[in-house]
C-alpha cells in the first residue's frame, strides 16, 4: 500500500519504499557484474597475450601517450566526483543544483570522448591501427598488433559504454529540469551513478594496463 | 541498517576521495617511470585496486548499503578473478 499522505508511494509489488529502493540498486548492480565479466573476458585475452608477449606489449604500450590518457583519466575522475555530487543534490531534493552537477558530468563525459577521438586520430596517423593501417619497424610486430588489437576492442567498447552513460545523463538531466526525479524518484539519479561510476573504474584499470607498461 | 538513499555523504567526504583519487592517479604514472623489475605491474595493480574500492565504497555508496548489496557488489569481481586466476595458474604451469 503506497503512503499518499508523505508523498512516498511505492509500486504494489513492494512491501515498502524502502524494499523498492533497495531492488532498484540491486538490479543495478547485477547488470553491472555482467559488465565485469564482459570487459572481464576481455582482461583474460589481455592478460593471456601479455603472458606470452611480454617484450612486444611493453614496446607496443610505449607508443601510446600518457599525455593522451592521463588527462583523460583525471576527466573521469572529474566526472565521477561531479556525479556523487549530484546523487547527494538529489538525495537532498535540490533539483537546481541536481541539473547543474549532472551537466558538468556530461560535459566531462564528453571531453573525455573529445580527448580520445584526438588520440585515436594519432594512432591512425602512426600507422597503429591494426589490420587497416598498421606498420611495424621493430620484432614481433604481429605480437605488437595482438596489443592493438586489444587496445582498440578495449577502449572502443568503453567509448561506446561513455556514450551511452553521456546519453543516459542527458535524459536524466531532463528529467530532472522538469522536476519529474523529486522525493523517492532520485533512486533515478541513483542508479545512473552506478552505472557511471562504473564505466569510470573500467578506465581505472585499462589506463595501467595499456598506458603504462614500457616506460621503465 | 540504512539504504543507500537514506545516508546522505557530506561533500567535505567526496572532495576528500576525489583528491585521494587524484594522488592515486599521480602516484601511478610516477611509478610507471621507475625501474621496479616485476613489482610495476604489482605496484599499478594494487594502486588500480584501491581506486577501485574508494569509488565503489564512497562513490557508489556500498559502505553505507545493505549486507545484500555487498553480496551483488562482490559477485562480478569475484568470478572475475576465478576465471584470471585459474586460467592464469594452469599457463603458469605447463613449462
Amino acid at each position: 500500500m503506497s503512503d499518499t499522505a508523505t508523498g512516498h508511494a511505492h509500486a504494489h509489488q513492494f512491501e515498502s519504499l524502502e524494499q523498492q529502493r533497495e531492488a532498484d540498486v540491486l538490479g543495478m548492480w547485477t547488470f553491472l557484474a555482467t559488465e565485469v565479466l564482459f570487459f572481464g573476458g576481455l582482461i583474460m585475452c589481455y592478460t593471456f597475450a601479455r603472458y606470452h608477449f611480454p617484450q612486444a606489449f611493453e614496446a607496443a604500450s610505449h607508443r601510446l601517450y600518457v599525455g593522451y590518457g592521463g588527462p583523460n583519466t583525471a576527466i573521469l575522475l572529474c566526472s565521477s566526483f561531479t556525479m556523487a555530487l549530484a546523487v547527494r543534490a538529489a538525495q537532498l531534493g535540490r533539483q537546481k543544483a541536481l541539473v547543474r552537477f549532472l551537466i558538468a558530468t556530461i560535459v566531462f563525459g564528453l571531453g573525455f570522448l573529445v580527448v580520445k577521438g584526438f588520440e585515436y586520430h594519432t594512432d591512425y596517423v602512426e600507422e597503429l591501427v591494426p589490420r587497416f593501417h598498421f606498420h611495424w619497424d621493430g620484432d614481433q610486430a604481429g605480437h605488437a598488433e595482438i596489443f592493438f588489437w586489444l587496445y582498440f576492442v578495449l577502449t572502443g567498447l568503453h567509448a561506446v559504454h561513455v556514450t551511452i552513460g553521456v546519453i543516459i545523463l542527458s535524459v536524466v538531466a531532463v528529467m530532472a529540469s522538469r522536476g519529474k526525479l523529486a522525493g523517492e524518484k532520485h533512486i533515478t539519479a541513483e542508479i545512473t551513478g552506478l552505472y557511471w561510476h562504473f564505466v569510470d573504474i573500467v578506465w581505472v584499470f585499462l589506463f595501467p594496463l595499456l598506458y603504462l607498461i614500457g616506460h621503465r | 541498517m540504512s539504504s543507500p538513499a537514506h545516508t546522505v555523504v557530506s561533500v567535505k567526504s567526496y572532495t576528500i576521495i576525489f583528491v585521494l583519487l587524484m594522488v592515486l592517479l599521480a602516484a601511478t604514472v610516477g611509478a610507471a617511470f621507475i625501474d621496479l623489475g616485476r613489482l610495476n605491474l604489482a605496484a599499478a595493480m594494487a594502486i588500480a585496486v584501491i581506486k577501485a574500492v574508494l569509488i565503489i565504497m564512497f562513490f557508489m555508496h556500498v559502505k553505507y548499503a545493505s549486507r545484500l548489496t555487498w553480496v551483488f557488489a562482490a559477485a562480478g569481481f569475484f568470478w572475475l578473478a576465478i576465471m584470471l586466476i585459474f586460467t592464469m595458474t594452469d599457463y603458469a604451469s605447463r613449462g
